[in-house]
C-alpha cells in the first residue's frame, strides 16, 4: 500500500502506455514523462507568486492581497489574466527579431533544466550519466536570453541592466558548480539520481545527506546564495531593481512577454533549488526512517516548498546589494571559500570516521569563514576622493 | 546518414552562414551561438554527453557572451553601409572550393574514416576523469597554468593605475585622517 | 562576524510574520471601506450650517452678516440676504441668507469663516466621503445641504458644542434677564398712577 502510493505516478503512467499501440509507445511515454513538468511547476509558480505577496506583506506589518477571492487565493488567475490581455507593446527602434525571441529563449532552458532533477523514486524524467553537467550547462543558456533581452530594447537602462545581471549570473556560476563539485567527488558519479541514492542511507539521529556534514553544510549555503543570486532574487536583484534601474533588462516588455520573464526567473529557482536539495538534503529521502511510510515525491516538494519559504524569508530581510558589493562577495569571498570546501570534502571523505575528523572539518569551514569575513570588511579604503580630469 | 543528423547538420550550417552573412553585427554574435549549439547537438548524437554538455556550458555560456560583450564594447554593432559581399567574391569562392576540396579529399581518404565505428562507445564521465588525471595529466595542468596567466592578464589590464599623483594624494589624506580623539596638539 | 546581522535581521522579520497572526501591533492595516479609524476630536473638513431646534429653517442662526464671504481666502462661500426678517434665538427679528452657497472643491479647510463668524452659524464637519462623479457642480452644496443640526454638533465636536452652548444659554440667559428688567421697568412705569397733568393755572389779564 505504501509502495503503491509511492509509485502511484509510474503506475499510471504504464496504466495509460497500454492503451497506446506498439510502435508510438516512445513517444507517449517521452510525452508522458514531460507532460507533468508543464504542469506542476507553473501551478506551483502561480502558487508562490502568492505566497510571496502575502509573505512578505505579513512580514512588513500588512496584509498581502486579499480582495480577489477567499484570503486572495484566487489572485494568480487575476494576475494571469492581466498579463494575457495587456497590450503588447515593442518600442519602434527595438530590433524586433531579437525583442521576440529574448523571453522564448529564456524559458526553454529553465524548461530543459527540469528533465535531470529526479522527483521521487523512480520519477525522472530523463536519466542521463552527465545530468548534473547537463543541469549547469542550460543554466548558462540563459544568460545569453538576458543579452538579448537587454540589447533589443535601445534602452540605456535595458542595457545597462544586461550587462549587470550576465556579469553577476557569470561570477555567480563559479560558486555554484564548484560547490556541487564537493558532493560529485564524494559520490563519484555526475547522476543526480545516483547522488539521490547515496544519501540514502540512516545512521544514529540524523539521515544520511551532504548538509549534515561540516564541509556540506558550507556547500549548501554557498549553493543557496549563489543560486539566489544566478535567478537574480532578492538580495541580488539589482539588475531588476525595482527602484533603480526600473525593471533593467525587462524595461521595454509588457503583457505575455514579462509574463514570461517572470515566469522564467520563478522557474529558474525552483530548478535551482530542486538542484541544492539533490545534492545536498538527500532529494526524496524522508528525514527520519519511520516517516518512509509518506510518498517520496511528498518529501522533495515538502522541501521545495520550504526552500522557498527561505528565499522569501530573504527578500522580507535584507537589503539589495549594491553591483560592487556583490561582485566582492564572488570573487573575494566565495570563491576561496568553495575551493577550500573541496579540499574540506576530500578530507572528510579520507579520514577515519571519528571525532578528528569532525573537528578539523569544522576547523576547515569556520577558519576561512572567519578571515575572509574580516578582510571584507577591511578592505573599505575610505580615502579622500581624487577626481581624475576636474582639477 | 539519419533525419536527425541531417537537420542539425543544415541547423549549424545555416547559422554559420547567416553569421559571416547578416548586416547587424549583434545578430551574427547570435547566430554564432546557434550554431555552437548545433555542433553540441552533433556531440550529443555521437553519444559523447560529456562533451556536448561541455560545448554548451563553455560556448554558449561563456564564449558567446564574450563575443557579444566585445562587440558591444568596441564598435556598438551599427549597420554597414555597403554590403557585406565584396565585388571579388567569385575569387574567394574559388580559394573556397579548392579548399574544400584538399580537406575533403584527405578526410575522406585517411584512417580515420575507413575503420569500422567501435562496437560500443564507453565514453563515461568517470572514464574522462580517469584518463584526464593519469594518461593526460600535463596537458590539463599547461591548460590550467594557460588559464591562471590569461587572469592575471586580465586582472592586470583592469586594475586601476597606481600613478604617483593619486600615490601623493592617498598619502596627505592619511595624514589629514583626525587622530584618536583628544589629540588635538 | 560576518552574517550576525543577517541573522539578527532574519530573527526580527520573522518575529514581524509570526505576530503580525497574533497582535493588532504587528499588523497595523486598517482595511478601508469596511474599517475606518475614529476621527480626532478636533477632525475638519468642511463647513457646515448648525441650526437649533427641529426646524432646520427657523432655527438657523447664520443671519447673513457675509463676515465668513469676505474672509474666506479663496473665496468659497456665496451668500444672498434675505428681505424680510425672521426671530433668531434671542427672539430678535434678524435677515437670513437667502442663498448660502459653498464651492466644496474649493474650500481648503482653513476654518477662517468659523473663526469669525459672531454668531456660531458656521462650524466645521467631520464627513470625507463626499466624492461625487459629477465634476462640473457636484460639489457645490446649498443652504438646505449645509443645515446640519445642533445634536449632530455635540455627536461630533461634544467640547466646543458645549462651550459653544454655555456660551449661547448665558447670552439668552442675560438677554432674557434684561427683556425681563425691562419689562418690569415697563409695566411699572405703566402700573404707576398717571402723572396729572397740572391744572392750567389761571391766567388773569
Amino acid at each position: 500500500m505504501v509502495e503503491s502510493l509511492d509509485q502511484i505516478f509510474v503506475s499510471l503512467k504504464h496504466a495509460l502506455l497500454g492503451f497506446v499501440p506498439g510502435n508510438w509507445q516512445a513517444l507517449a511515454s517521452a510525452i508522458l514523462s514531460l507532460l507533468p513538468i508543464f504542469v506542476i511547476f507553473p501551478t506551483l509558480f502561480a502558487i508562490t507568486t502568492l505566497l510571496e505577496r502575502k509573505g512578505l506583506g505579513r512580514i512588513q506589518n500588512r496584509y498581502g492581497p486579499n480582495r480577489v477571492g477567499p484570503f486572495g487565493l484566487l489572485q494568480p488567475a487575476a494576475d494571469g489574466l492581466k498579463a494575457l490581455t495587456k497590450e503588447d507593446v515593442v518600442p519602434h527602434a527595438a530590433d524586433k527579431i531579437v525583442h521576440f525571441l529574448a523571453p522564448v529563449v529564456l524559458v526553454i532552458p529553465v524548461f530543459l533544466s527540469f528533465a535531470v532533477l529526479p522527483v521521487g523514486r523512480n520519477l525522472v524524467a530523463v536519466d542521463m550519466d552527465a545530468g548534473l553537467l547537463f543541469f549547469f550547462a542550460v543554466g548558462a543558456a540563459t544568460e545569453l536570453s538576458v543579452f538579448m533581452a537587454g540589447w533589443s530594447s535601445r534602452n540605456k537602462y535595458a542595457l545597462l541592466g544586461a550587462m549587470r545581471a550576465i556579469a553577476q549570473m557569470v561570477s555567480y556560476e563559479i560558486p555554484l558548480i564548484l560547490s556541487s563539485v564537493g558532493v560529485v567527488m564524494i559520490v563519484g558519479t555526475l547522476s543526480p539520481v545516483k547522488i539521490v541514492e547515496a544519501q540514502g542511507t540512516y545512521h544514529g539521529l540524523l539521515p544520511d545527506w551532504f548538509v549534515f556534514t561540516p564541509w556540506g553544510l558550507a556547500g549548501f549555503i554557498i549553493f543557496m546564495i549563489a543560486a539566489a543570486a544566478e535567478s537574480n532574487r532578492s538580495p541580488f536583484d539589482l539588475p531588476e531593481g525595482e527602484s533603480e534601474i526600473i525593471a533593467g533588462y525587462f524595461i521595454e516588455y509588457s503583457g505575455f512577454k514579462f509574463a514570461l520573464f517572470f515566469l522564467a526567473e520563478y522557474l529558474g529557482m525552483f530548478a535551482i533549488s530542486g538542484l541544492g536539495i539533490t545534492l545536498f538534503l538527500g532529494g526524496w529521502h524522508a528525514p527520519l526512517q519511520s516517516l518512509e511510510v509518506i510518498p517520496s515525491w511528498f518529501w522533495f516538494f515538502a522541501k521545495l516548498v520550504a526552500i522557498i519559504l527561505v528565499f522569501i524569508w530573504i527578500r522580507g530581510t535584507v537589503p539589495r546589494l549594491r553591483m560592487d558589493q556583490l561582485m566582492n562577495l564572488a570573487w573575494k569571498f566565495m570563491i576561496p571559500m568553495v575551493l577550500i570546501n573541496v579540499v574540506g570534502a576530500a578530507v572528510w571523505h579520507f579520514m577515519q570516521p571519528g571525532l578528528a575528523r569532525w573537528l578539523v572539518s569544522i576547523a576547515l569551514v569556520v577558519g576561512p569563514y572567519l578571515w575572509l569575513g574580516k578582510s571584507l570588511f577591511q578592505s573599505k579604503h575610505l580615502a579622500k576622493r581624487t577626481y581624475r580630469f576636474a582639477e | 546518414m539519419t533525419i536527425a543528423f541531417a537537420i542539425v547538420a543544415i541547423l549549424t550550417i545555416a547559422a554559420s552562414v547567416a553569421a559571416m552573412s547578416l548586416r547587424n553585427l549583434i545578430h551574427c554574435a547570435l547566430a554564432m551561438a546557434v550554431a555552437f549549439g548545433g555542433i553540441a547537438l552533433l556531440y550529443l548524437q555521437l553519444e559523447a554527453q560529456f562533451v556536448g554538455f561541455a560545448q554548451i556550458l563553455v560556448y554558449i555560456g561563456a564564449v558567446a557572451i564574450l563575443i557579444v560583450f566585445a562587440v558591444l564594447l568596441t564598435r556598438g554593432g551599427e549597420a554597414p553601409e555597403k554590403s557585406v559581399f565584396s565585388a571579388s567574391w567569385i575569387w574567394g569562392a574559388l580559394v573556397t572550393a579548392a579548399v574544400f576540396a584538399t580537406l575533403a579529399w584527405t578526410i575522406k581518404n585517411s584512417f580515420a574514416s575507413q575503420r569500422e565505428p567501435p562496437a560500443n562507445v564507453e565514453a563515461t564521465v568517470k572514464q574522462i576523469g580517469d584518463s584526464l588525471m593519469t594518461k593526460f595529466v600535463l596537458p590539463l595542468e599547461v591548460v590550467g597554468l594557460l588559464l591562471t596567466a590569461a587572469l592575471i592578464g586580465a586582472v592586470i589590464i583592469a586594475m586601476r593605475d597606481e600613478s604617483p599623483k593619486t600615490k601623493m594624494e592617498d598619502g596627505r589624506s592619511k595624514m589629514e585622517k583626525p587622530s584618536a580623539p583628544g589629540g588635538h596638539p | 562576524m560576518l552574517g550576525e546581522g543577517i541573522i539578527k535581521g532574519m530573527a526580527e522579520t520573522a518575529r514581524n510574520f509570526l505576530g503580525s497572526y497574533v497582535s493588532d501591533e504587528r499588523l497595523t492595516t486598517v482595511q478601508y471601506p469596511e474599517e475606518r479609524i475614529p476621527q480626532i476630536e478636533n477632525a475638519r473638513q468642511f463647513p457646515f450650517l448648525v441650526f437649533d431646534g427641529d426646524d432646520w429653517h427657523a432655527g438657523m442662526r447664520c443671519v447673513a452678516c457675509q463676515i465668513c464671504e469676505k474672509e474666506c481666502p479663496p473665496k468659497c462661500i456665496y451668500i444672498e440676504k434675505s428681505k424680510d426678517k425672521k426671530p433668531d434665538y434671542v427672539g430678535k427679528p434678524q435677515i437670513y441668507p437667502a442663498k448660502f452657497d459653498i464651492d466644496l472643491s474649493v474650500c481648503m479647510s482653513c476654518q477662517i469663516c468659523v473663526e469669525v463668524c459672531p454668531f456660531e452659524a458656521i462650524k466645521m464637519d467631520t464627513e470625507y466621503e463626499l466624492s461625487t462623479t459629477d465634476r462640473f457642480g457636484g460639489l457645490m452644496v446649498d443652504k438646505q445641504q449645509l443645515a446640519k443640526s445642533n445634536d449632530y454638533y455635540r455627536k461630533i465636536h461634544p467640547t466646543e458644542a458645549a462651550e459653544v452652548d454655555a456660551r449661547l444659554a448665558a447670552e439668552k440667559a442675560k438677554a432674557e434677564a434684561k427683556a425681563k428688567v425691562d419689562a418690569e421697568a415697563k409695566a411699572k412705569a405703566a402700573a404707576a398712577p398717571k402723572p396729572v397733568p397740572p391744572a392750567p393755572a389761571v391766567v388773569a389779564a
